[in-house]
């Protein structure tokens, strides 16, 4: 079974992505902050990671960027969520190591199609 | 959380906390206006609230708030300053949001309308006409697929990075592949010797021959993410493609759009949810599995036939610290709550006229969630009670040579198993004097009937004392005091003033840590064993066999010289049968009156854990609620308050029996 860790400090945020992806089959990790995904990720192997990018304590970009260093984590893809507004951070996330994203507000559908493309 | 919790509830909950947060950063604002902290903090609850907002289904939250983030936008980036009369406007603002949230149906548009008018006049942003759209969920759906089929080159090179980014080619590949007829054939020219090469590293191109119904911009969309990192040439097999990029990254079709104004039906039920710090839930796990290691000890011991003294002693240790650990989780800091009265008493010192300042202090102390939560309606009255009766008139308190702004200090703190919360003012004090006029002429207290200074004060708790003809000095202190009280001995906690003429008052609210578990003490009257709550019982004596051979009148103890009522159980609970020959007396207190309770016999320290009465016990008023015993029998919790109160009416009925009969 795939494990997805899903990095949000909305509660309800993570409960739609953990309803919808364990649905489908996935196992889910949550984390409410970036420093609590490191510490998550670096204790348990994970093989798709979804972060917000708006978090207190340590904000997504730096997750990413720390994630990416974590030889483990070379090659994971990593999506985060952004809304349309916050157009100008893609590229900057991307440049962190990002591997795609989803746009909020999403549905269910959509967040299944990122996972499925990225872990087939 | 439950796994079918519904995301909305969630939400429900989360936007609450976001929005004291945003209160809280707002008012504070206020005193610090350059603190870019403070802006960026009340930016980030709105753009959460935003983002999450739309997601389930709350298009007019979502679309309200944009607004607000876009005019308050303008405050971060410095170009507004958030002055008082923006924070005012802002603090609206976040009630519509919360008032969108729980009762969409009670929102009024034109409020929002006029909210958003006001905010945007202040900060000048530019009418944000696109707004609505840009939080509504896109409508990009792929274009359907065209009837046609059309055949495609397509030449797939990706930067060396994409691997370690975390793209796998070989599963856009297939995506591809599941398109149309798809055939791939794969250019390793770039591959390296061996010792040259670099695992993470994609030196493949791949050619792709493709037969579809789907238009080039599914394919463009496989790559979607990869597209800044990669080469890709798309050429239509018969017509010439055009190069370009889709603007817009995957989308799902968006199914049903959503109907804007749809009313937002809220669930019936309070999300009744609690955050847990992860690492409680770490120490409780440790202290469950030592639990079962002790259970399995248990066991074995059991079936040898030998000991288990040892075992139930690990047990014993085991359950206490699961229940403390327990309780842990069920604590929440009561800061959550303060916040609250901050805004209040902004409002109240905006309304009154007067300059006050809250203190608040002790705010990471824990209390139980459910005490939490009922405690915001009593410590709301007593604070407006204080700022609103307690504090003078600027003018006034020139005069009595004081600061003009009013203090309002709310202090929180652990005693022991109870918790502390303390309202003080620096206000005119409580006048004994005129309550007690006041209590005479309403009847409440016999005139010149002996009084302690704070049995005085606790009248103005008395429903009949909170009148609005209470006037000047006292002014109306006391309005909805007796809600203060009512709750207060609901959660069996008591009241406590202190005051003096000219320096203020203070009140405080002593409360038990939870209300699941209690300390008890266990006594016996006839065959029905009962529990009193420890925190009000001051000692235990023996019954005099003079008063135990006295009659139904007037029964009093001499405690070190005080006279103490008591009331005698059995009679009271119809115990038949012969009392014990040597009964006790159990003295309990509750906000300072005494009364001693006659039982048959005292059983020793109880850990009590509350069950509550059943519907049609609900009425009776001597019980607060029900235990279960070792021995797997029932014992009732006597409700001191209660029993206080009943021994006071016996005392009066008592009196005036007797002034009749003079």
């Amino acid at each position: 079974m795939k494990t997805i860790l899903t990095v949000d400090d909305s509660a309800s945020v993570r409960q739609m992505v953990r309803i919808a992806l364990t649905g489908a089959g996935y196992a889910v990790v949550e984390a409410g902050d970036g420093v609590q995904g490191l510490s998550v990720a670096k204790r348990q192997a994970v093989n798709l990671v979804i972060t917000d990018l708006n978090m207190p304590n340590m904000n997504g970009l730096e997750f990413i960027r720390s994630l990416r260093q974590l030889p483990p984590y070379r090659g994971v893809p990593i999506v985060f969520l952004t809304t349309e507004s916050d157009d100008s951070l893609k590229s900057e996330a991307k440049a962190s190591g990002a591997t795609g994203w989803i746009t909020k507000p999403f549905k269910q559908e959509q967040l299944l199609a990122v996972a499925k493309k990225l872990l087939g | 959380m439950s796994e079918n919790t519904d995301p909305a509830d969630i939400f429900r909950t989360e936007a609450a906390e976001l929005l004291e947060q945003l209160e809280t950063a707002l008012l504070d604002l206020e005193r610090a206006p350059a603190d870019s902290n403070l802006i960026n903090q009340a930016f980030r609850a709105l753009h959460t609230i935003k983002g999450s907002g739309a997601m389930f289904g709350f298009e007019q939250v979502a679309a309200f708030t944009h607004e607000f983030e876009s005019a308050f936008d303008r405050v971060r980036k410095g170009e507004t300053a958030p002055d008082p009369e923006l924070i005012a406007i802002a603090l609206n603002a976040k009630d519509f949001i919360r008032e969108l949230i729980e009762k969409p149906e009670e929102a009024s548009a034109v409020i929002g309308m006029c909210i958003l008018t006001d905010l945007r006049k202040l900060t000048q942003a530019p009418q944000a006409g696109a707004a609505l759209a840009a939080v509504g969920p896109e409508a990009a759906a792929p274009a359907p697929p065209t009837s046609e089929l059309q055949h495609w080159r397509i030449g797939v090179r990706f930067h060396k990075d994409v691997l370690i980014n975390g793209s796998n080619p070989l599963l856009l590949l297939d995506e591809l592949r599941a398109l149309g007829d798809c055939n791939v054939t794969v250019d390793c020219r770039d591959l390296p010797d061996l010792a040259a090469l670099e695992p993470a590293v994609c030196y493949f191109t791949w050619n792709v021959e493709l037969t579809t119904t789907h238009p080039q911009s599914a394919i463009e969309e496989v790559f979607v993410f990869v597209l800044d990192e990669m080469e890709l040439k798309i050429e239509a097999g018969t017509a010439p493609a055009t190069e370009g990029r889709p603007a817009v990254a995957t989308q799902e079709p968006a199914g049903e759009p959503p109907a804007a104004d749809a009313a937002i039906k809220r669930g019936g039920k309070e999300a009744a949810t609690i955050r847990v710090p992860a690492e409680r839930l770490d120490e409780m796990m440790d202290r469950v599995g030592e639990l079962v290691i002790a259970q399995a000890r248990l066991s074995q011991l059991a079936g040898a036939g030998a000991s288990t003294n040892g075992v139930a002693e690990e047990i014993e240790r085991l359950t206490s610290s699961l229940r403390d650990a327990m309780m842990g989780i069920r604590m929440l800091p009561i800061g959550s709550l303060f916040g609250r009265f901050r805004r209040l008493v902004h409002d109240i010192s905006r309304d009154l006229k007067k300059e006050i300042e809250l203190v608040a202090e002790g705010e990471e102390t824990e209390l139980d969630k459910t005490m939490v939560e009922r405690l915001a309606d009593p410590l709301i009255h007593v604070i407006r009670n204080a700022a609103d009766h307690g504090l003078e008139q600027p003018e006034a308190r020139i005069a009595a040579g004081k600061p003009a702004v009013g203090r309002i200090r709310l202090v929180a703190r652990h005693a022991g198993a109870e918790v502390l919360i303390a309202v003080s003012d620096d206000g005119r004090g409580l006048d004994a004097k005129r309550i007690r006029a006041k209590a005479e002429e309403q009847g409440l207290i016999a005139p010149g009937a002996p009084m302690s200074e704070q049995q005085l004060y606790q009248l103005i708790f008395h429903p009949g004392f909170s009148t609005a003809s209470v006037v000047s000095a006292l002014s109306g202190r006391g309005v909805g005091m007796d809600v203060v009280r009512r709750t207060i001995d609901g959660l069996r906690g008591s009241i406590d003033i202190a005051s003096e003429a000219g320096k203020g008052t203070t009140i405080t609210l002593r409360l038990p840590l939870t209300l699941a578990i209690i300390e008890g003490l266990l006594v016996r009257v006839g065959d029905a064993r009962y529990v009193a709550p420890l925190t009000s019982v001051e000692e235990c004596v023996e019954l005099p066999p003079v008063v135990g051979a006295g009659s139904r009148g007037r029964s009093f103890l001499n405690i070190r010289g005080e006279l103490v009522p008591f009331l005698r159980l059995r009679e009271m609970f119809g115990e038949s049968g012969e009392p014990d020959p040597h009964q006790k007396v159990v003295i309990v207190s509750h906000n300072d009156a005494r009364v001693g309770l006659v039982v048959d016999q005292i059983l020793g320290g109880h850990q009590t854990v509350i069950k509550s009465l059943s519907k049609f016990h609900a009425d009776v008023a001597s019980f607060s609620g029900a235990t279960i015993l070792g021995d797997g029998a029932v014992a009732l919790i006597l409700d001191v308050p209660q029993l206080i109160a009943a021994a006071q009416k016996r005392e009066a009925h008592v009196n005036s029996g007797k002034s009749e009969a003079a």
